[in-house]
């Protein structure tokens, strides 16, 4: 598509404008833009996005009518007000905290995943480690059933059972 | 130890040196850890994140890293010295010009470094020349579990590595490699490039430029998912799939250029050459963008054996930074002027501060005697 000013080069720049209900579209290049004076991040900072994605939230949220909204972390006073703010959390206890507002955004911002599965501290106790790994299996072997992989689900069904007996967990 | 022992020349990562260092600069690795005994350092108070500092410090400075560390209190430091730490990639302009009680810890030879509080108690780096993701990997890794054995971690069986921003959870790695792409460029596919690495979810800025330009076509290209991988598989991605396209991409960019374009490559190299040979003030930006010019000429001799006149009159430069009298013009050279012309480096290496002008004029000054001309 051709940059609607200078008719010369692409249009990279999409501009949508909403007002008084009437919805206008400009398209421009970026030395067009430039010289309009439209600023143009390539990058638009995660903790943006994030903080947009946040306070549009309670809005759509089916939840939002059983979210607390007075809620603030018992450890270090914060609450999710603060965090459109800033996008920044207050303390580690916050992930539990608020872990029903947060999991949404934790999904979107990496790719629908919402489990750790990469390195663990050496401190972390054993039966903790073998938890997730059975939560990690649990998952895959849904996305197999899903993706009707069945010879890959029944090695995972059974790579679950095994430790599952070992560690008699029921 | 001082920054102007640093500040005299180049980093070991930017010689040149490393596997498919003629378009991949540099690879690094960042991970994010918080103290679990303490809140993130937007709820601390300046006494708080004193401790924090002085805990981490005391731990990082006691580290067997093989190199001598030096510490730098970041909030007490001259304006003049933050610049030169971020101008050479040591700590991030965050950290710079932050808030609070910060400091940074530096292995000698620029591999490593620490920043403490940051956006998160810690932030690790590990920086290589050329593509090594997996040795930087190793090596923080490393350093990681040599510091852990001193100090509990904030981190959750499900969530991973706590960090101040959700964005960062998990594996909190940040794998990135600097790319110069100035054949993509000027073949106009730039943009394609761009939205192709915003499809794979990478993250993608150009680096020592304003808004969306990258003067001196090199470019910064980062995992954004951080959460639900692990740490070797951000790693592999970008090694085994990621990097050999772009890097065929900007062969057969450079090949185009050569094969359809030669005039378009000479007049750009040899207009870089004389600016660069003859100007008596030039802006960094100016500078960036002509040294960009050289450096693909140089590569495009030394990995392609490409000779048009424009390359071989510039292969023939005498190199004047190097001992050897015979030398070409080299890679470490120019990428010396890079580093060393930058406004920070400049000026500590002058020994004041100086205006623009002041600057461009020594900048000038400096880029025409290592290219052979007379002062």
């Amino acid at each position: 598509m051709q940059c609607q000013i200078c008719n010369k080069n692409e249009a990279t720049i999409h501009l949508t404008e909403i007002a008084d209900g009437v919805r206008t579209e400009m398209h421009l290049c970026e030395i067009c833009a430039h010289e309009q004076g439209i600023a143009v991040k390539t990058n638009i900072p995660i903790n943006e996005l994030l903080s947009n994605l946040l306070a549009v939230q309670p809005a759509d949220d089916q939840l939002s009518g059983r979210l607390d909204k007075s809620l603030s972390c018992p450890h270090c006073g914060f609450t999710l007000d603060q965090f459109r703010k800033e996008a920044l959390l207050g303390c580690p206890y916050d992930y539990e905290v608020f872990e029903k507002a947060l999991l949404p955004l934790i999904e979107k911002a990496h790719n629908g995943k919402t489990t750790h599965c990469g390195k663990f501290p050496s401190r972390v106790p054993q039966d903790a480690k073998k938890q997730i790994e059975l939560l990690s299996l649990r998952q895959q072997l849904e996305a197999a059933v899903q993706s009707e992989d069945y010879e890959l689900a029944a090695r995972l069904r059974d790579k679950i059972s095994a430790i599952e007996k070992r560690e008699g967990v029921c | 130890m001082k920054l102007t022992d640093l500040s005299n020349d180049i980093n070991e990562w930017f010689n040149g040196s490393g596997p498919l260092a003629d378009i991949v600069i540099s690879s690094r690795i960042r991970l994010a850890r918080n103290l679990a005994s303490h809140k993130f350092l937007s709820r601390c108070s300046n006494a708080e994140k004193f401790d924090i500092l002085k805990k981490l410090k005391d731990i990082l400075m006691s580290l067997d890293l093989g190199d001598k560390v030096f510490y730098i209190g970041v909030d007490k430091a001259p304006v003049l010295d933050r610049h030169l730490l971020v101008e050479r990639h040591l700590i991030s302009r965050n950290h710079a010009f932050g808030k609070g009680p910060r400091g940074a810890v530096i292995a000698q030879h620029e591999f490593f470094t620490a920043m403490i509080n940051e956006e998160d108690h810690l932030r690790l780096q590990v920086l290589k020349g050329g593509c090594q993701l997996s040795q930087c990997a190793g090596q923080i890794s490393r350093i990681d579990d040599m510091i852990e054995e001193k100090v509990e971690f904030a981190f959750s069986p499900r969530y991973g590595y706590l960090t101040a921003c959700p964005t960062n959870l998990g594996t909190a790695i940040r794998a990135s490699v600097m790319l110069h792409l100035p054949a993509l460029k000027m073949t106009g596919q730039i943009e394609k490039f761009f939205n192709a690495a915003r499809d794979m979810n990478l993250a993608i800025r150009g680096l020592f430029g304003e808004g969306t330009e990258a003067a001196s076509d090199l470019y910064q290209l980062s995992n954004q998912v951080t959460l639900g991988i692990s740490e070797s598989a951000v790693v592999t991605e970008f090694e085994n799939a990621i990097i050999p396209e772009i890097v065929e991409y900007e062969n057969a960019a450079r090949n185009q250029l050569l094969s359809k374009q030669p005039d378009v490559l000479d007049d750009k190299i040899s207009r870089a050459m004389a600016l660069l040979q003859n100007a008596r003030l030039i802006s960094s930006q100016e500078a960036l963008f002509l040294l960009s010019h050289l450096r693909l000429g140089v590569n495009m001799h030394k990995h392609m054996g490409a000779s048009t006149p424009a390359i071989k009159r510039l292969c023939s430069l005498k190199d004047n930074c190097d001992a050897d009298e015979h030398s070409e013009l080299s890679i470490a050279t120019i990428n010396r002027l890079f580093m060393l012309t930058l406004p920070a480096h400049l000026q500590l290496n002058y020994g004041k501060p100086l205006d623009p002008t002041h600057r461009d004029a020594l900048r000038a000054q400096i880029i025409r005697s290592a290219l052979g001309q007379e002062s």
